[in-house]
């Protein structure tokens, strides 16, 4: 990894300069002790996606030697990547962490939930989110949002206080000054922190190469049977592609995001090695959600609307 | 632009700055144009203006719905709320705090700039310096943000006169040094256009300074640690107790300011204990010296009592302690704060009782000038605040440290955010207030 010697350099060789990913590593460490100083039952929302291992390797730093002091949160779909549950599972079981889930499938056989016609469950998962989040007493919920991502994602704090329904409301947000983080809630709230708010995609790729950070196999391109859906590629599976009409083919994908199977597609590519990938990423017309997520083409506001609900 | 590579990407400084314009002025184009031609602006974010622009029977894409991420600020066309967007080039990385420009949210370009380096500041060239202009220059005086640009736009609507601009610029570096704005550069500019923002202007051939984006690339963001006071806040006691780090005791925290050094004799502060830097830890690589803003986890010679709310300085250079706090602040919350309000006061990484003792004036942005007593302060009202705290705390003034001479004060009864504080003297009381009851000679 780079060293700070290495970082003292900026581009006009004045000393005390840090590099923009020493900047933000820095910032993120931050964010996360002051969690670790100020809340009770802090968690950390872990998907198995690049941004959730970023959070969990900037955890491991923040607090080496010694262990993270908070404990992870899978919001399991029922419809996952096999790839990125195993990664998950090895995670876990490498750092001796915690591990709670909160399962979509649990509640759609309870019938609390029902299955949408569109098969996608990525809205499904906002119940069982908060309720875990309540049941739990999680009281700080780190979450991998960037501000990057997404224009309502945009105006969200860095701390960002949710009633005891999760909702943000995005009109009584208190303003974030220096970086004197505001975490006081009541009992039954909680606060939502973003430690990457000021990341954006290619930030995360180029810590990932920096850090020779490990990510399932679906972020690099590979041989996949997909079909074509709304323009994207998605992977058949038993959550309910492909339907009549849509035919399967084998292609050379890779994944940007990784979220639900049934609404999270794939993108032709074959950048096989982090330095490809980083390459492509520069050069794409597109951003990321809007290449490979369908539930925010719901509507102009489908991600604000998610996220006053409770959503991440 | 062409593309980066990944080797170009990974060389990059990171520039905060905020933008600050009236509703008018073009700051939506100015921010729309450094994204777009940045290759900030893609494809489908594009497409989905496109469709909502024809959708509502626009003409042309609507780059404020680029900027405008809320339904309410869609729906009403105006920005309520900061938003932070990022762009990069190959020679730094940006990030932008958009702060909308109407009066009543001054409480939001206060948020913008107290993150910032650097702050835009637009004037129509036609209208040249207004009292908005005036009141974002107090501002950015206020928080010390340590650039400021002015952005004189619509130059294409008065025929590109070097006369308009050098008059506005002039008028405005007056204005803004007076209040001890450090730097000032001022740019000629059409937003619309597109000159000098990212390209050199053809029409301008009598300006020979930089264009917007190369000023922000080149400003100087390094921080001259010379003559900066070192401090540590202790967040975090990092305690492994594992057979493998048995004694380790470390004190995590974000430098705040200047730099430290392993052997260096420290003190820690309430306490006054003093002690030895016995290594320095940064993010699990030892180091010999750590400066602003890295993260690190410092380790000292003694076993001394320290925990979070702790700050840690060199023993030659320890500030004073003090439970009586006078600051110029900014009320951002919409409840008022009033003398004798309780609150908690957070600084650093400390939270601590306070009671609001007196509110000795107020500011009037537009000129100035000093409202005495005003009995209290409301959302985005400017002032001067004594606070008495339950503990005594190591406060610097501002003017030498944004990290360690700032300070929030919290509602405890609902955890509202009420004001930011900025300890010690500010331009907008050049004779301290005094208070001939209550002299503790606390000196800033």
């Amino acid at each position: 990894m780079t060293t700070t010697v290495a970082s003292v350099s900026g581009e006009t060789g004045t000393p005390y300069t840090l590099s923009h990913l020493d900047a933000l590593e820095s910032e993120a460490v931050h964010i996360f002790r002051e969690v670790a100083g100020e809340f009770e039952r802090p968690v950390i929302l872990f998907s198995g996606g690049k941004d959730s291992i970023v959070m969990l390797h900037l955890a491991l730093k923040a607090f080496a030697p010694a262990a993270i002091p908070f404990s992870l949160l899978h919001v399991d779909t029922g419809h996952n990547f096999p790839e990125v549950l195993e990664y998950r599972d090895r995670t876990v079981a490498e750092h001796g962490l915690r591990l709670h889930v909160a399962s979509v499938q649990d509640y759609i056989d309870r019938g609390v939930l029902k299955e949408r016609p569109d098969g996608t469950r990525n809205p499904l998962q906002t119940l069982p989110l908060t309720e875990k989040i309540q049941a739990e007493k999680f009281d700080a919920v780190f979450g991998g949002g960037r501000r990057d991502e997404e224009k309502a994602r945009a105006k969200e704090r860095v701390f960002s206080l949710r009633d005891e329904f999760s909702q943000w409301d995005p009109r009584r947000q208190r303003p974030e000054l220096w970086n004197l983080y505001n975490g006081r809630h009541a009992p039954g709230e909680h606060v939502r922190v973003f430690p990457l708010s000021n990341w954006t995609e290619l930030d995360v790729w180029q810590y990932i190469a920096r850090e020779g950070i490990e990510l399932p196999e679906i972020y690099f391109a590979h041989e996949r049977e997909v079909f074509q859906r709304a323009g994207m590629w998605l992977t058949a599976g038993e959550w309910g592609g492909p339907k009549d009409g849509e035919t399967v083919e084998k292609r050379l994908v890779r994944y940007r995001t990784v979220g639900d199977m049934s609404c999270t597609g794939a993108v032709d590519s074959d950048a096989t090695t982090l330095d490809a990938v980083i390459t492509e990423i520069a050069a794409s017309r597109l951003t990321e959600r809007g290449a490979t997520r369908a539930d925010d083409k719901m509507s102009e506001a489908a991600m604000e609307d998610r996220k006053r609900e409770g959503y991440f | 632009m062409s593309t980066l590579t990944a080797e170009e990407l990974s060389a990059t400084t990171l520039l905060r700055f905020a933008t600050a314009g009236s509703v008018d002025d073009g700051k939506s184009t100015l921010v729309g144009r450094l994204l777009h031609d940045s290759k900030s602006v893609l494809t489908d974010q594009l497409e989905a203006v496109e469709r909502v622009s024809a959708s509502r029977g626009q003409e042309g894409p609507d780059l404020a719905l680029l900027t405008d991420g809320l339904r309410a600020e869609r729906e009403q066309g105006i920005t309520i709320d900061v938003a932070y967007r990022y762009f990069a080039t190959a020679r730094r990385r940006f990030i932008l705090a958009d702060t909308p420009g109407h009066v009543q949210y001054t409480r939001n370009m206060v948020t913008g700039a107290s993150t910032a380096e650097l702050t835009v500041i637009l004037v129509d060239a036609r209208n040249g310096v207004v009292e908005q202009t005036r009141r974002h220059a107090a501002i950015a005086a206020l928080l010390r943000v340590p650039h400021v640009v002015l952005a004189v736009n619509k130059m294409d609507l008065v025929a590109y006169e070097e006369q308009v601009f050098a008059r506005i610029a002039e008028e405005f570096t007056a204005y803004a040094s007076e209040l001890g704005v450090p730097e000032i550069t001022a740019i000629p500019i059409s937003a619309l256009a597109g000159d000098n923002v990212v390209e050199p202007s053809a029409n301008m051939d009598w300006y020979g300074g930089p264009t917007v984006l190369e000023h922000l690339e080149t400003v100087p963001v390094a921080h001259d640690l010379s003559h900066c006071h070192a401090r540590l806040p202790v967040q975090y006691v990092i305690r492994p107790q594992t057979a493998e780090h048995p004694d380790y005791r470390g004190y995590a925290g974000q430098i705040a300011a200047g730099s430290f050094r392993v052997g260096e004799s420290v003190t820690v502060l309430p306490s006054g204990r003093a002690s030895k830097i016995s290594a320095i830890d940064l993010l699990g690589e030892p180091v010999d010296v750590a400066w602003t803003t890295q993260s690190v986890t410092v380790l000292l010679e003694d076993d001394i009592d320290i925990s979070r709310g702790d700050l840690i300085v060199p023993s030659k250079d320890a500030p004073a302690t003090t439970q009586d706090i006078e600051a110029t602040v900014c009320h951002v919350a919409d409840q008022p704060l009033t003398v004798g309000h309780r609150v908690l006061l957070k600084h650093g990484t400390r939270t601590v009782k306070a009671i609001v003792k007196d509110i000795p004036s107020r500011l009037t942005l537009d000129d100035l000038s000093l409202h005495p007593h005003p009995g209290q302060l409301v959302a985005n009202d400017i002032g001067r605040v004594k606070v008495r705290t339950a503990e005594a705390l190591p406060v610097d003034s501002y003017a030498d440290s944004r990290r360690t001479g700032s300070f929030i004060l919290i509602d405890p009864s609902d955890g509202t955010t009420l004001t930011a504080g900025m300890v010690g003297e500010s331009f907008a009381s050049p004779e301290p207030v005094k208070d001939e009851s209550e002299d503790d000679g606390w000196d800033f």
